[in-house]
C-alpha cells in the first residue's frame, strides 16, 4: 500500500506501481484523456504530483517518439487503474518501469474523481506522496513535513539545458531559444518549418544571445511560479526592444512581468488538451493543449501589450503581442503533446513573421 | 445577434418506422431538435410517419404531421405551412434522402425554404461515392483504393496493383447479396464472376480490404464560424469487418497514442471543413496496427446513432447543438447546459469508460443468419459506464438482459478445446463470449488476437474478468476478492452461485454501491448534471446532489435495449410517466441502459441513472434514492420482470399491484378470474410436460397454439394442427421458460380486436377499440389494425367495456391495461390481459387526444380516474380513421422467413390517418413502401389447402383489377377450377421466379405458408427471394385483401388528406355512436 497525504488533512491509499521512496510537491490535476507519456515527460510538472481525470493509464506503453523530454520531472503520478497489459506495436516499456527507473513514484488505486474534486474545490495543495503504507502514528510527522515545506523558487535552473545545444542546422532562420524546461515539441515544430534552434540554459546572459546572430528570441514553457524567475527576468529585459520575441506558456508570462503585467495563481490551473481559446483579432476558436497554473492578470496589462486569445472557460487570459516591440506571446501550447493540434497555425504564423522580418532586415 | 433573421417556422423531418440500421436514436434528437428550436420562440412542424415517437406529440411540434414521408407529401406540406426552413439532418437516412430528393425537385426553391444547418451540396459530398472520394484525393485524405469493374479482366487489372485481400461488392443488389472477401486468385475469380452475374447492372465494386484495421469514429461539429470541435471519439472492440452498430464499442478509444488520436482528429476536423458542415458529422476510419497508416472509411453528414451514442457517452447533447448550429449560433454562443458557466465550443473530457454492445434478435430467430458484416443486424444497444473498462463491460454484458448473466453463460460445451478456437475466427453475435470461454480454457490472449485481430488490450482486459470468476469458484470468498469482483461488475448472484455461499455471507463484507456523475468536464468544473453511473469503493456524488431536497421521489424503470416486441413505444411511456411525475411536483429517478433512447437523454426525468435492469443495479439505485415508490408498467416486460423481486425487497409497487399482476399473468389464476367473472376464454391449460400437451390437445382438439408464460413480444408462440408439430414447438418453447408452464390453447380463427384501458380500479376510461386486419393467429404486433372499429356491433362492442371493466375492477387495475379479445360467431372470447402499458399506447394518445401515460400515473399516485377530466367508459371516436401498419426488417436479416405468425417480427409501425377507412388504408401502405400506380405484372399466387376456398373471392377481385396470375400446381388447379386463369409454375422453378423479380416483372406474391420450420421448402424460399427484392410477400389472405382495397382506392383516384393529427381529431363523428 502506498500512501497520500494532502496539505487539508486527506489521507488517501492505493498500490504502489513506480518507484520506492517518499515526495512532497503540488497535487495538480490533467484532464486529457490520453497523452500519458507526453504529460510525464513534460518538465513543466517539475515539483508536482500529477493524478490523471481519466482512469485507465498505461493502455498503449511507452515508445521512444513521444517523450517530451530525456526523463520525466514530475514527482509522482497518481490514477484510477494502471493497466499492467499494455498493447500497441511502437510500445518498447511500461509506464511502471519507466518511473522506477526515473525515481517517480506512481499510485493506482485512487478515487481520483474525488480527489479531482478536492483539488478543484479548495485549490491545488501541496502533497506527499510515499510508497510506503503509512501507519497511524506516522501520519502527524509526515503532515507536518508537508506544512514545513516550501516550493523550490528556482525549479527552472532544475530542468533547464545542463549545456547549450542545436536542435537542427539546416533551416533558413536561426532562433536562440532561452530553455526553462522546454518540451521538444517546441524545437520539433519550428525545425519542421525551417528553424535553427539554438538551445540556451535558462541562466545565459542577453549579450551573450545579442551577439550570437539570431534572428529571434524564443522563450519556453517550464515550471513554477514566473515572478519567483529573477534572473530570467532581468535576461528579457534586455532582450526586449531588441531582437523581436516569441514565447509559450512560463515564456509568455515572464515577458508579461517584463512589460509591466501582473501574474497571479490559479485555484488549481488549466491542465489538459480540451481549453477552447478564441482569438480576440479574428473571432475563430481553437482548442488548445494547456499546461499552466499560473495566469497573466488581463486587467493588468500595459499600453505596450494587446491581448490575442482568452480563454472561452473560464474568461483568463490566453495570449498577447506587442506589435512595436516585435513580441508574440500564448499561454497555451501550440505543440499540443499531448492534446489537439488545432493551435499549431500559431507556429505557421509565427514563423512567417520571423521571415518576413529577416526579409527585411536584408533590405 | 447570432439567429438567422426571418426564421419563425421550421419544418423538421422525422426519420419514420423503426427498422434495423435507424431507430429510435432520431426520436431522441428530433426532440432534441423540435425543443431546441421551440425555446427560441420558433414555430414547429414536424412530420413523420412513426406513430411511437415522443417527437410527434403535440407538446414537442406545434404542427406534427403523421403522414407518408415521401417527397410529394412533404411538398404539400410545405405549401401549406409555408415554413422559412428546413432540417433534413436529424431524421436519418430518410429524411437526409427526402431532402436531396426535394432540392432536385426545386421545392425547397420554390416555396423560398432555407436548408437549415449543412447544405445539401455538402450533404450530397458526403453521401455520393464518387464526389466524397474526389474530394478525400483534392485534400490528401486516404480511402480505401477501389474501382468499377465490369469484367474479370477489368477486375484483375485492380487485383495485379493492389494484391489481396479484396472486398468485391456487386453493384445495384439488394440485401447484400453475391459479394465477399478474397484473399487469393482463385476466390477473387470466383467471387467477381458471381457478383457480375447477380449485378443488374453486371457490375462490380473491387475495394483494397482493411479488415483487421481498428475502426474509429470520431463525432464532430462544425459551425458557421469555422469552429471545429470533436465531442468525443470511439473504438470498435470489433475490427474492420463488422459494421460499427454490430460491433462492441468503447469510448474513449482505448489503444491509441495520444499522436494516433491528435492524427486521426486532425484529419476528421480537416474532412468535416471541407464538406462545409454546420452542424453534426460523424467520420468513420480504420488504422493499421502496425503503422501510422489509416482510411477514410465515410462521412455521416447528419446525427446517428453513433452520436446519439457520444451525446450518452459524454454528456454533451449533439442533436440540440446542431439544431442551434442551423438556426445560425455559433458554438461559442452557446452555453453549455451542464456547467451553466462555460460554452458549447470545448470538447468533453470522460473520467469513466464508455461500452456499448449491440443487442441482436437472434433469440427470436433461431433460423436467422447470426454473421455479421456489412450489413447490420443488431435491433438495438445498450451502454454502461463505469470508472473500468472491466467494469463497464461486464455492465454491459449484464445489460443485454440475456436469459443469464456474465461472459461465460454460453458454455460452448459442445465444442472442444480445437473446435473452440477455430470458432473464435468466426464473427457472429457469440464471439466475444467464445473468446472469453476459450481464455477460461486457458488459450493464450496473443493467439485469440491473431484468430480475431481484437487487441490484445481488451483480450487481456476479458482475460482479467474470466480470471476473477476462476478465484471465485475455487479460491476462498474473501473481503479483498469479494470488493474486487464488485469492482469488476459481478453481481451478488454471480458471485453467490460461483462460490456456492448465501447471501448473508456477502453481506457481512458490507460493500456499498456508490454513484458518480457525467459531468462533461472530469470535474474541472462544478456541474449539476443529475446523470449518474454506479461504481464501487469510491465516494458516492448522489448524498451530496440531495442534501438540501425534501421532494419526494418516485423511480420509472425504463425497457432496456430495443428488441423486437419491445420497442420505442415503452420508451415513450417511460417518458411520459416521468414528466408527469414532475408535473405533481414529484421528483421522476429514470433507470434505463439503451443509449438511443430520450428516457436516457438527462433533461428528462429529475435524475437518471444509466444502469443495467438488472434487480441487484436496479436495488442499488433504490436503497441511494429511498423513493415512494416504483412504476413498473411503463417498461415493457422487462420492467414488469423485476417487480416480484422488487416486492421481495420490500419495495412499494405503484399502481396495479404485483398480485394484480400475476393475476392475469398466471394462467391458472387468470383461467379463474375470467370464468369466476363469467367471461368467456378459448379453454386451454398450462402444461409442464410433453405428456400432459398430448392429454390437453386431445381435448381441446387441433388447431392449438401454444407458447410459453412470461414472455416478451409472443416469442415461442405456434399454431400447430397436429401431435407431431406439438411435440417439437413444445421442446423448443421448454427452452425459453423453463420455471413457468407452457401454455396450450384452443386456437379460435376469428376477428381478433383489442382495447387499451385505464383504470383506478373502480371506473374506467377505453380510449379505443380497435381490430386488425388479419384474423386471429397474427401476433397483434405485427397485424394491420384499424381504428376506429369497423366490423365489431355495438353489442360486441359493449360487451367489450363491459368485460374490460369487470376484469379492470376484479383485479383492481390501478393505471393502463391492454385486454386482447377474439370475436367468433358473434361471441366475444378475452385471450390476453396485459397489466401494462401496451404497444398501442403511442397511437392511441395521439389519435384520441388522451394523455394516456400521464392519467395512468396520476392514478397509480393516488388519484381517481374521474377527476382527471376525461370521463369514463369507451371515449366517443371522431371522423378521423386510422390504420396501423407493422414494419419489418427481414431485408437487415438473411434467412429469416417473413411469414406472419403467432410470433412477433416487426421492428417498426406506421399509421395512416384520414377521414376515411380507404384513405387511411392506401396511406398506410404507402408508408409501409408500397408502390402504387404503374403496369400492373403478374402476381404469384400459392396457396395451402386450408385457404384455397377463402381466398378464391381476393383472387377474383385481384383479376377484376388487372393483375394475371402465376400459382402452383395445386393453386393452379383450384383456381382453373373455379374458372380464375393462371400461369402454372412449377415449385422448383425458383431461378425463374428470381430472374422476375430481380426484373421487377412481378406485382406481388400471396402465399400462405404450410406448417413446419424447414428453411428447404420452396414457400419459404419464393418469400425470401419476394423479401429480397422488395416484392409485396402477403403470407395471410386478409393482408393481400386489404392491400387490392387500397390498390382499388389508388386506381379510382383517391384524394388523399394531407393535416396535421389535431385537425383529423377536430370533427366529431356523427355517426351511430
Amino acid at each position: 500500500m502506498a500512501t497520500l497525504l494532502l496539505e487539508d488533512g486527506t489521507i488517501l491509499k492505493g498500490k504502489n506501481f513506480g518507484a520506492e521512496g517518499t515526495k512532497i510537491g503540488e497535487i495538480v490535476f490533467n484532464t486529457s484523456m490520453n497523452g500519458y507519456q507526453e504529460t510525464v515527460s513534460d518538465p513543466s510538472y517539475a515539483n508536482q504530483i500529477i493524478t490523471m481525470t481519466y482512469p485507465e493509464i498505461g493502455n498503449y506503453g511507452l515508445n521512444e517518439e513521444d517523450f517530451e523530454s530525456k526523463k520525466p520531472e514530475c514527482l509522482g503520478f497518481v490514477v484510477k487503474n494502471y493497466c499492467k497489459n499494455e498493447s500497441h506495436y511502437q510500445s518498447t516499456k511500461k509506464l511502471g518501469e519507466y518511473f522506477k527507473e526515473n525515481g517517480v513514484i506512481a499510485i493506482e488505486g485512487i478515487d481520483t474523481r474525488t480527489l479531482t474534486r478536492k483539488i478543484r474545490d479548495m485549490g491545488t495543495m501541496k502533497c506527499l506522496i510515499t510508497s510506503e503504507n503509512l501507519k497511524e502514528h506516522e501520519l502527524s510527522e509526515n503532515f507536518a513535513k508537508i506544512a514545513m515545506y516550501k516550493f523550490n523558487p528556482d525549479v527552472v535552473k532544475t530542468v533547464t539545458a545542463k549545456e547549450n545545444y542545436k536542435y537542427n542546422n539546416e533551416g533558413e532562420i536561426n532562433i536562440a531559444l532561452l530553455d526553462y524546461g522546454c518540451k521538444s515539441g517546441i524545437m520539433k515544430n519550428l525545425a519542421i518549418r525551417g528553424c535553427n534552434v539554438s538551445v540556451f540554459k535558462a541562466d545565459t546572459k542577453a549579450e551573450e544571445i545579442l551577439n550570437g546572430g539570431f534572428d529571434c528570441v524564443f522563450l519556453s514553457n517550464g515550471p513554477g511560479d514566473p515572478s519567483d524567475c529573477h534572473d530570467e527576468i532581468e535576461t528579457i529585459k534586455n532582450l526586449i526592444g531588441k531582437i523581436s520575441i516569441f514565447a509559450i506558456c512560463l515564456g509568455y508570462q515572464l515577458l508579461g512581468i517584463v512589460l509591466g503585467a501582473k501574474t497571479y495563481k490559479l485555484k488549481y490551473g488549466h491542465r489538459g488538451g480540451n481549453h477552447p481559446v478564441i482569438n480576440l483579432e479574428t473571432n475563430k476558436i481553437i482548442i488548445t493543449s494547456q499546461n499552466h497554473g499560473y495566469a497573466i492578470d488581463e486587467k493588468t496589462l500595459t499600453g505596450l501589450m494587446s491581448a490575442t486569445y482568452k480563454n472561452l472557460n473560464d474568461g483568463t487570459l490566453e495570449g498577447f503581442k506587442s506589435e512595436r516591440l516585435k513580441i508574440y506571446a500564448v499561454q497555451f501550447h501550440p505543440e499540443a503533446a499531448a492534446g489537439p493540434t488545432d493551435a499549431s497555425i500559431i507556429f505557421d504564423e509565427w514563423v512567417e513573421i520571423m521571415k518576413k522580418e529577416k526579409a527585411n532586415a536584408k533590405n | 445577434m447570432p439567429k438567422i433573421k426571418n426564421i419563425k417556422k421550421v419544418l423538421v423531418i422525422g426519420s419514420g418506422p423503426i427498422v434495423i440500421g435507424q431507430a429510435a436514436e432520431f426520436d431522441y434528437a428530433g426532440v432534441q431538435a423540435c425543443l431546441a428550436l421551440k425555446e427560441e420562440g420558433i414555430e414547429v412542424v414536424l412530420i413523420n410517419s412513426n406513430p411511437a415517437t415522443i417527437m410527434t406529440d403535440t407538446h414537442i411540434a406545434d404542427r406534427v404531421y403523421i403522414e407518408p414521408l415521401n417527397a410529394e407529401t412533404i411538398e404539400r406540406i410545405i405549401e401549406k405551412e409555408r415554413p422559412h426552413g428546413i432540417i433534413v439532418t436529424l431524421g436519418g437516412q430518410t429524411a437526409l434522402n427526402l431532402g436531396v430528393e426535394l432540392d432536385k425537385k426545386g421545392v425547397f426553391e420554390k416555396y423560398n425554404v432555407k436548408v437549415l444547418g449543412t447544405n445539401i451540396e455538402s450533404i450530397k459530398k458526403g453521401e455520393d461515392r464518387q464526389l466524397f472520394k474526389d474530394l478525400m484525393q483534392e485534400i490528401n485524405e486516404p480511402i480505401p483504393e477501389s474501382m468499377t469493374a465490369s469484367s474479370l479482366e477489368e477486375a484483375q487489372i485492380f487485383a495485379d496493383k493492389i494484391g489481396f485481400p479484396i472486398i468485391i461488392r456487386p453493384a445495384f443488389t439488394l440485401g447484400g447479396t453475391g459479394g465477399g472477401i478474397a484473399t487469393n486468385q482463385q476466390e477473387y475469380e470466383e467471387i467477381v464472376a458471381m457478383g457480375l452475374s447477380q449485378s443488374t447492372a453486371n457490375q462490380v465494386l473491387v475495394e483494397k480490404s482493411i479488415a483487421g484495421y481498428k475502426e474509429i469514429e470520431y463525432e464532430v461539429i462544425r459551425d458557421a464560424n469555422d469552429t471545429v470541435i470533436t465531442v468525443c471519439n470511439m473504438e470498435n472492440i470489433d475490427p474492420i469487418g463488422i459494421h460499427t452498430g454490430d460491433s462492441f464499442v468503447v469510448a474513449p478509444s482505448q489503444t491509441l497514442t495520444n499522436n494516433e488520436v491528435q492524427m486521426l482528429r486532425t484529419s476528421a476536423i480537416k474532412i468535416v471543413r471541407a464538406l462545409g458542415i454546420e452542424g453534426g458529422c460523424n467520420v468513420q476510419m480504420a488504422l493499421d496496427t502496425k503503422s501510422k497508416q489509416y482510411y477514410i472509411i465515410e462521412v455521416n453528414p447528419r446525427v446517428s446513432r453513433s452520436s446519439a451514442l457520444a451525446s450518452k457517452a459524454t454528456g454533451y447533447p449533439i442533436a440540440k447543438i446542431a439544431t442551434k448550429i442551423a438556426i445560425g449560433y455559433n458554438l461559442h454562443e452557446i452555453k453549455n447546459a451542464v456547467t451553466g458557466k462555460t460554452v458549447a465550443a470545448f470538447e468533453p473530457s470522460l473520467d469513466y469508460v464508455v461500452v456499448k454492445i449491440p443487442k441482436w434478435p437472434f433469440d427470436k430467430f433461431a433460423t436467422g443468419d447470426r454473421m455479421l458484416g456489412t450489413k447490420m443486424k443488431a435491433t438495438g444497444e445498450v451502454m454502461a459506464l463505469g470508472r473500468t473498462f472491466e467494469n463497464s463491460f461486464k455492465k454491459a454484458i449484464t445489460s443485454l438482459e440475456d436469459k443469464h448473466t456474465g461472459l461465460l453463460h454460453y458454455k460452448f460445451e459442445e465444442y472442444d478445446d480445437e473446435t473452440l478456437i477455430q470458432e473464435c475466427s468466426i464473427q457472429d453475435d457469440r464471439r466475444m463470449f467464445r473468446v472469453a470461454e476459450a481464455l477460461k480454457r486457458g488459450v493464450d490472449v496473443n493467439k485469440l488476437h491473431e484468430i480475431t485481430k481484437i487487441d490484445v488490450w481488451f483480450i487481456s482486459k476479458i482475460k482479467d474478468i474470466v480470471d476473477l470468476s476462476t478465484s471465485l469458484e475455487k479460491e476462498e470468498l474473501t473481503e479483498e476478492l469479494y470488493k474486487k469482483a464488485k469492482e469488476f461488475g459481478f453481481l451478488d448472484s454471480e458471485i453467490l452461485s460461483a462460490t456456492g455461499l448465501k447471501q448473508e455471507d456477502l453481506d457481512k463484507f458490507n460493500y456499498e454501491c456508490s454513484f458518480k456523475t457525467v459531468d462533461t468536464c472530469a470535474g474541472e468544473f462544478e456541474a449539476a448534471t443529475p446523470y449518474f453511473y454506479s461504481t464501487y469503493g469510491e465516494k458516492c456524488e448522489i448524498e451530496e446532489i440531495k442534501k438540501d431536497n425534501k421532494k419526494e421521489n418516485i423511480v420509472v424503470l425504463g425497457s432496456g435495449p430495443i428488441r423486437i416486441g419491445q420497442g420505442i413505444e415503452f420508451d415513450y411511456c417511460s417518458v411520459h410517466c416521468a414528466w408527469a411525475i414532475k408535473d405533481m411536483g414529484l421528483e421522476s429517478v429514470m433507470i434505463n441502459s439503451n443509449p438511443e433512447t430520450l428516457s436516457t437523454d438527462f433533461n428528462i426525468a429529475t435524475r437518471l441513472y444509466f444502469e443495467p435492469m438488472n434487480i441487484e443495479n436496479v436495488m442499488n439505485v433504490i436503497k441511494k434514492e429511498n423513493p415512494k415508490g416504483v412504476m413498473v408498467q411503463f417498461g415493457g416486460q422487462t420492467a414488469i420482470n423485476l417487480a416480484p423481486k422488487l416486492e421481495e425487497h420490500g419495495v412499494k409497487i405503484l399502481g396495479t399491484s404485483l398480485q394484480s399482476i400475476n393475476a392475469v399473468e398466471n394462467r391458472k389464476e387468470f383461467e379463474k378470474l375470467l370464468s369466476d367473472l363469467k367471461i368467456p376464454q378459448p379453454k386451454g391449460r398450462g402444461v409442464k410436460s410433453s405428456k400432459e400437451a398430448l392429454e390437453t390437445t386431445k381435448e381441446l382438439g387441433y388447431p392449438v397454439l401454444v407458447r410459453p408464460s412470461y414472455v416478451i413480444g409472443g416469442r415461442g408462440m405456434q399454431v400447430v394442427y397436429n401431435d407431431d408439430e406439438l411435440l417439437t414447438y413444445i421442446n423448443e418453447a421448454f427452452k425459453f421458460s423453463d420455471e413457468h408452464p407452457v401454455l396450450i390453447d384452443q386456437y379460435l380463427e376469428g376477428l381478433e380486436c383489442e382495447l387499451d384501458a385505464i383504470s383506478d380500479g373502480r371506473d374506467i376510461l377505453i380510449p379505443a377499440i380497435c381490430e386488425h386486419i388479419e384474423r386471429a393467429g397474427v401476433h397483434s404486433g405485427d397485424s394491420m389494425s384499424i381504428y376506429p372499429s369497423r366490423n365489431i356491433s355495438r353489442k360486441l362492442q359493449n360487451d367489450m367495456v363491459k368485460y374490460a371493466k369487470k376484469i379492470a375492477r376484479a383485479v383492481k387495475i390501478q393505471g393502463l391495461m391492454n385486454i386482447q379479445f377474439i370475436i367468433k360467431d358473434e361471441k366475444v372470447y378475452v385471450i390476453e390481459v396485459n397489466p401494462r402499458a401496451s404497444r398501442t399506447v403511442p397511437i392511441f394518445s395521439k389519435v384520441t387526444g388522451i394523455p394516456m401515460v400521464k392519467i395512468a400515473t396520476e392514478i397509480a399516485l393516488g388519484k381517481s380516474l374521474r377527476s382527471c377530466g376525461y370521463g369514463v367508459g369507451l371515449y366517443p371516436a371522431t371522423k378521423l380513421v386510422c390504420v396501423k401498419m407493422p414494419i419489418f426488417s427481414f431485408q437487415k436479416l438473411n434467412r429469416i422467413d417473413p411469414a406472419l405468425a403467432p410470433e412477433m417480427k416487426s421492428t417498426g409501425e406506421v399509421l395512416g390517418i384520414d377521414y376515411s377507412y380507404k384513405n387511411a388504408l392506401l396511406k398506410a401502405f404507402i408508408m409501409g413502401g408500397y408502390k402504387f400506380g404503374g403496369h400492373k405484372q403478374r402476381a404469384l399466387i400459392s396457396l395451402n389447402d386450408h385457404y384455397k376456398e377463402p381466398a378464391l373471392k381476393i383472387a377474383k377481385k385481384a383479376f377484376a383489377l388487372g393483375y394475371f396470375f402465376m400459382a402452383t400446381w395445386g393453386t393452379h388447379k383450384f383456381l382453373e377450377k373455379n374458372g380464375v386463369p393462371s400461369k402454372m409454375i412449377e415449385k422448383f422453378m425458383i431461378d425463374k421466379l428470381q430472374k422476375r423479380m430481380k426484373n421487377g416483372r412481378l406485382s406481388f406474391v400471396l402465399n400462405t405458408p404450410t406448417t413446419g420450420k424447414d428453411s428447404q421448402k420452396s414457400g419459404f424460399q419464393i418469400r425470401t427471394i419476394a423479401e429480397m427484392y422488395s416484392i409485396p410477400c402477403f403470407t395471410s389472405i386478409d393482408t393481400a385483401n386489404a392491400f387490392l382495397k387500397a390498390v382499388k382506392t389508388y386506381d379510382k383516384g383517391a384524394k388523399l388528406n394531407c393535416d396535421v393529427v389535431s385537425n383529423y381529431r377536430k370533427k366529431k363523428f356523427l355517426g351511430i355512436f
